[in-house]
């Protein structure tokens, strides 16, 4: 890592091109650029799970540390390649009115050409395509589950807000559920007169299962709180008898379905760099999350 | 009225293809391939949550075991092998569908067994009757243990259920022996359940060459005899035989390679754009390009073949291959063979397809080398590219997945002299959860009943019709032509490059 202060984005630019020169390998298949904007206190967890999923997708890391906003503009940085990334990886503090102005900043270091994904870690904007950092990239992702303020409202603000492109970690949490629930309706062609989900008493990923789950199956969904960990129970009520998922430890779920026996099937809660990966892995608009935003943006806050 | 899944939608491509209710049957639960191959890969798809609730693994061996037993062979394999990390409640999911019979392939008691077996499991388990029979065993057995299948009931598909067969390379080792092969499954088994696994189709690379040159706009307008010079491919290995003689004696470099994996790859560089990515197109286009292969006259100019002689080896003093134990003096076994194809299209005429494979060569490579013609006319002085050579598209299949392009550049700080340069692209590759073994996603795909990657045994047979007249000649020629171990393969091979004015690439 080079340590840049009092710098600027061309001199940042140039230390990427030098790394990657003092590396002996100046060219770099990198297929996008992920600016994660984070505080201070978290910079180094969000780096490392951008480090990881840098494995599956080789980028530009840049990670934008927004400092106070009083005095002077000063800009740090630290710039370096290797070390566990593939691809290039830059941590720039901004101070003073440079933080008023961070896409100045970030806009001269995306790669050419290639998209461009965006990761708040913990505080997303209120309105992220409309965020000056938000509105330079094609992917932006959000965490409402990490939220510090309000988190019941989170996902139920990012939804209201919906536009191309947006995604919240709480959906890609999902992804293990429905994919077994999908694979419950695969194996039993029922139709499903009424769902029930138990999850903790906050939890942003049961309320967009709640809501996928009406928007797909047109049924009501009973919601109960559970101690957690997440989500607890998902249960499919058909004619023959209900299909019940149950994940009481956050690992082993027990699977239970009309005339079959019970099966165990691993669910593990998955950690953030898989989380990111699976994220990064399609940058087109998810028309489904499209269609569960909507529909979740339309129902009341859970209190 | 067919039922519409409401939980699926073609755009949500999130959610992964999960098997049905299944179970795998598995045949030579010892031997390398179902320690090293199919175990782990069984327990990284359940890892990656792909394996359906209740998906049950039965072991079926001459041993003497217990269902524990069995699985902690199973236990073990995945322990030293997977790729993914070990975690105790999907080994529990695993563990519980854990079976294990005991028997001989003639054992007619054993396989009652089995169908009992399997049955208990459709009941406790819920595999509704659907399972894969995997033959990890010599192709010499397959005649006794499909028998014993259609005898016993096992083959038989009830109400919607499904029973499949799974084979691995060789196929056979002429085109007669494949015919027979064909004929023992396809008497007990429908071709579309018959699945043969070439691991080779499986990796990430291979499928990459579809998409490279039917993505692309780049690529595919030269793709032909107008640009193309001649193509390369090749499979080096750098290890011997190791304790396989048993297995390599008699069959050597071209049977064990060229016939399969250098010829799908082959047909995947140079055929036709399919109408879709079907298994159906797909098979038609591999065929059409396949039956269009023919050889040169003379093949004893535009074949080669040889055996490793001791020595160093990357460091290593190393045997040959007549030193190795359970290889007779006398063998005749070739470890190395090149070969020089045509394709009688329009696209390809009168480019040479160079396929070589061997043991003991300088390092471990798959690679596939398009190389070009050179530029018709130069306006440089001669000294000024005495260093450029011909451009060259090389897609790496392994290790180090990608693909380089060659051209000419101009050497900086001269006045006008060119040279070759590489240009690289490499896969993210090392992350594990996505760039999954070749094997879980064949296995995933012989549960999903998605043919597309398998080649079918009209494939087989067109590539035994392309290899045999090439057998028949060298089995004509006595010893194949020593060349010392950790080099690029015997003389003659460069010699039968030379010829046609050209030399191999070190790959």
């Amino acid at each position: 890592m080079i340590e840049l202060t009092d710098t600027n984005s061309s001199a940042i630019a140039a230390e990427f091109v030098r790394a990657r020169t003092r590396a002996g390998s100046p060219a770099m298949g990198m297929v996008m650029t992920l600016i994660i904007v984070v505080d201070e206190d978290e910079a180094e967890e969000a780096m490392l799970a951008a480090r990881q999923a840098s494995h599956e997708h080789p980028a530009r890391v840049l990670g934008v540390v927004l400092g106070d906003g009083r005095g002077a503009a000063q800009i740090n940085a630290q710039v370096g390649t290797g070390a566990g990334w593939t691809g290039e990886t830059a941590v720039i503090r901004l101070k003073g009115e440079v933080v008023k102005h961070p896409e100045s900043v970030v806009l001269p270091l995306l790669l050419p050409d290639s998209p461009v994904a965006i990761w708040w870690p913990c505080h997303p904007p209120s309105d992220p395509a409309a965020d000056p950092l938000g509105a330079l990239a094609r992917r932006r992702i959000t965490d409402a589950a990490a939220a510090k303020r309000g988190r019941a409202q989170a996902i139920h603000q990012q939804c209201a807000v919906y536009a191309k492109g947006n995604t919240d970690l709480a959906w890609t949490r999902l992804t293990p559920w429905r994919a077994l629930l999908a694979a419950a309706l695969d194996q039993h062609p029922l139709k499903v007169t009424r769902a029930s989900i138990s999850a903790e008493r906050i939890s942003p990923s049961a309320d967009l299962l709640d809501a996928w789950l009406r928007d797909r199956l047109k049924v009501d969904v009973d919601r109960s709180a559970s101690d957690g960990p997440g989500i607890t129970e998902v249960v499919l009520e058909t004619r023959e008898g209900p299909i019940r998922i149950a994940r009481p430890d956050g690992r082993l779920a027990t699977f239970t379905s009309p005339g079959r026996p019970d099966r165990p099937i691993a669910l593990k809660r998955r950690d953030l760099p898989q989380l990111l990966a699976e994220e990064l892995r399609r940058l087109d608009e998810d028309d489904v999350y499209a269609a569960t935003a909507r529909r979740l943006a339309k129902m009341k806050v859970r209190s | 009225m067919t039922y519409a899944n409401p939980l699926r939608d073609p755009e949500d491509r999130r959610l992964p293809r999960i098997a049905g209710p299944c179970g795998l049957v598995l045949f030579g639960v010892t031997g390398d391939l179902s320690r090293k191959k199919v175990m782990p890969a069984i327990y990284d798809l359940a890892n990656r949550g792909l394996l359906p609730p209740g998906f049950s693994l039965v072991g079926f061996a001459r041993r003497d075991w217990a269902d524990q037993d069995f699985a902690q062979i199973v236990h073990d394999s995945v322990k030293a092998h997977a790729r993914t990390e070990f975690r105790e409640e999907v080994w529990q999911q695993l563990a519980e569908g854990i079976r294990f019979v005991q028997g001989d392939f003639d054992d007619d008691a054993a396989f009652d067994r089995l169908r009992r077996t399997i049955e208990v499991l459709d009941e406790e388990r819920g595999t509704g009757g659907n399972h894969a029979f995997y033959l990890a065993i010599p192709p010499g057995f397959f005649g006794a243990v499909v028998g014993q299948l259609k005898e016993h009931g096992l083959a038989d598909e009830h109400d919607g259920s499904w029973r499949r067969v799974v084979v691995e390379k060789p196929f056979g080792h002429d085109l007669e022996s494949a015919r027979e092969l064909n004929s023992i499954l396809d008497r007990v088994f429908p071709s579309g359940s018959i699945f043969r696994i070439d691991h080779y189709l499986g990796k990430e690379t291979v499928q990459n060459i579809l998409a490279m040159r039917f993505a692309n706009e780049l690529f595919e307008p030269i793709w032909n005899a107008n640009y193309v010079d001649h193509v390369q491919i090749t499979m080096a290995e750098d290890i011997g035989i190791g304790g396989r003689a048993g297995y390599y004696d008699g069959i050597g470099a071209a049977r064990d390679v060229i016939q399969n994996h250098l010829l799908q790859l082959m047909s995947l560089v140079a055929m036709e754009e399919p109408t879709s990515f079907e298994a159906e197109s797909l098979r038609i286009e591999k065929q059409k390009v396949l039956s269009s292969i023919v050889l040169p006259r003379r093949l004893d100019l535009t074949t080669a073949r040889g055996q490793y002689a001791p020595g160093w080896a990357g460091g290593e003093k190393v045997n040959g291959f007549l030193e190795e134990e359970g290889i007779k003096k006398t063998s005749t076994t070739e470890t190395y063979a090149a070969v020089t194809l045509h394709v009688d299209t329009r696209r390809w005429a009168g480019v040479p397809f160079y396929l070589r494979t061997g043991k003991r060569l300088g390092r471990r490579v798959t690679e596939v080398a398009i190389v070009f013609k050179r530029a018709p006319h130069l306006p440089f002085t001669k000294t000024a590219t005495e260093e450029l050579t011909q451009n060259a598209l090389v897609i790496r299949v392994q290790p180090d997945e990608g693909m380089t392009i060659r051209f000419g550049s101009k050497v900086p700080g001269t006045a006008m002299e060119i040279r070759d340069v590489n240009m690289d692209f490499v896969y993210g590759g090392s992350f594990v959860e996505s760039s999954p073994e070749a094997y879980e996603r064949l296995i995933l795909d012989v549960l999903l009943g998605d043919p597309p990657l398998f080649p079918r045994h009209e494939e087989v047979e067109l590539s035994w019709k392309i290899l045999d007249p090439i057998l028949e000649h060298w089995a004509g020629k006595g010893k194949p032509e020593p060349y010392p171990s950790g080099t690029w393969g015997p003389e003659s091979a460069d010699k039968m490059l030379a010829r046609d004015g050209r030399v191999w690439r070190r790959p």
